[in-house]
């Protein structure tokens, strides 16, 4: 199976996992985010800590997309189950702002997993980002930059709505966050 | 210098008014649902009540963090009187005009007051306010784009962009009613205080809206009380709607 290429700021990045905590990241590569079947929470970037021992206990911590999204606790009991099935039946999950999530948390694969769902991706920023950069987002569909913004907000919080002047059709897309 | 009690009081004086802030203008908000006056703006607004609520559970977190109780029973159980909201977000929604004006001036004092948070001594806040500070920056580019597009639109768009800032200025001037902790706040660094923040903001929403041709209303003095829990009759109905179905059975589980 393919291990997730966390960026270089996100807390996983190269971190030492023991065996136990390697199993958990195993099996979180299979859940995925309910509003997008395609991408699934590590490649989203969310799970920030995962600690485990040989009990069956374990730990994992989320960080929230927007801090109202009402996916959170959907994602928080997916975890519970998933590592039920690896064993661990005493899971605490917490959520934490330790790690303020950024669409730069996204993985390589995450992204292209984005676009596999028909949504264009957020461009990589360098911690701020000059909103202007969603009006010519590139077009999931025919690759076209000749786009038009329609509204910073879509039908999730964490995506906004565009339209090709290329191939006519309208798109979303994922939300660039700093 | 070391946290004493009465900078305590003054920090959790201070959440409880940002976390009101946000509660009160997302029921606002969300009352555009089904009645914007396009698609978009439907959606727009529904996404930024969203985003307030979510935020406004964060603040309460902390309050709770700090002792206070829980986040429903603190957001869902109090009356009018025990809330600290200002009352320029208590105000009725009205027409999309005065809407649009109270979402600019209010998220761009709160894109502000983030920014300013992200140093604060405090860390459970500095790590919120760094999350926030992303979400509201999209609040803040959906204000200023409605506000030049009208106010640069014809003569009657103008004229109504103009009433609008008329009407809601004065409550605007009262986000920044100060508290009873002020200095003890800014002595530890927690916040620097409601005048500095007005300041920044007063530097930066009025060029804007002077390029978008408005004149800043002179002589306007700001709507006080909303912070020692005085505020306008449209509070309390507001509270029982948003509050009915959780009073039914406080005890539910959702």
């Amino acid at each position: 199976m393919l291990t997730t290429d966390f960026p270089d700021s996100h807390p996983l990045h190269a971190r030492v996992l023991n065996p136990h905590e390697q199993r958990i990241l195993d099996r979180l590569e299979s859940v995925m985010d309910p509003e997008i079947p395609t991408l699934n929470i590590l490649d989203l970037g969310i799970v920030t800590r995962i600690q485990a021992d040989n009990t069956d206990r374990a730990q994992v911590q989320l960080t929230p997309t927007f801090s109202g999204c009402p996916a959170l606790k959907i994602m928080e009991n997916m975890v519970h189950e998933a590592l039920k099935t690896e064993g661990f039946h005493q899971v605490e999950v917490t959520t934490s702002f330790e790690t303020a999530w950024n669409s730069n948390l996204i993985s390589e694969r995450g992204l292209q997993s984005l676009k596999k769902h028909g949504l264009a991706p957020p461009p990589r920023h360098e911690g701020y980002i000059e909103l202007d950069v969603l009006s010519d987002t590139p077009c999931p569909l025919c690759g076209s930059r000749n786009t038009t913004l329609q509204t910073p907000f879509g039908p999730t919080l964490c995506r906004s709505m565009h339209y090709c002047n290329h191939c006519h059709n309208g798109f979303e897309g994922f939300k660039p966050v700093e | 210098m070391e946290m004493t009690e009465r900078h305590v009081m003054g920090l959790i004086e201070m959440l409880y008014k940002m976390a009101d802030d946000q509660l009160i203008i997302g029921h606002r908000n969300s009352e555009w649902t089904g009645l914007g006056p396009i698609l978009e703006e439907d959606i727009a607004f529904s996404s930024m009540a969203q985003d307030k609520i979510g935020q406004s559970l964060a603040l309460y977190e902390l309050l709770h963090e700090l002792g206070e109780q829980d986040p429903d029973t603190v957001a869902f159980t109090r009356n009018a009187e025990q809330f600290h909201c200002c009352q320029l977000v208590e105000a009725p929604i009205g027409e999309f005009d005065f809407s649009i004006v109270r979402q600019y001036l209010f998220d761009q004092a709160e894109a502000l007051r983030f920014e300013m948070l992200i140093t604060s001594v405090y860390e459970p806040l500095a790590m919120v306010s760094r999350k926030f500070r992303g979400e509201i920056k999209y609040h803040v580019m959906h204000g200023k784009t409605w506000i030049e597009q009208l106010s640069k639109g014809n003569e009657e768009s103008h004229d109504r962009m103009q009433q609008a800032l008329n009407a809601v200025w004065p409550l605007a001037l009262g986000m920044f009613e100060e508290g009873d902790y002020e200095k003890e706040i800014a002595e530890v660094h927690i916040f620097a205080g409601e005048k500095a923040l007005q300041a920044r903001w007063m530097e930066t929403v009025v060029p804007f809206l002077s390029s978008c041709g408005l004149e800043i209303p002179a002589h306007s003095d700001a709507v006080l009380g909303g912070r020692k829990g005085k505020h306008s009759p449209e509070l309390q109905p507001l509270l029982d709607e948003m509050c009915e179905v959780f009073r039914i059975d406080p005890s539910a589980e959702w």
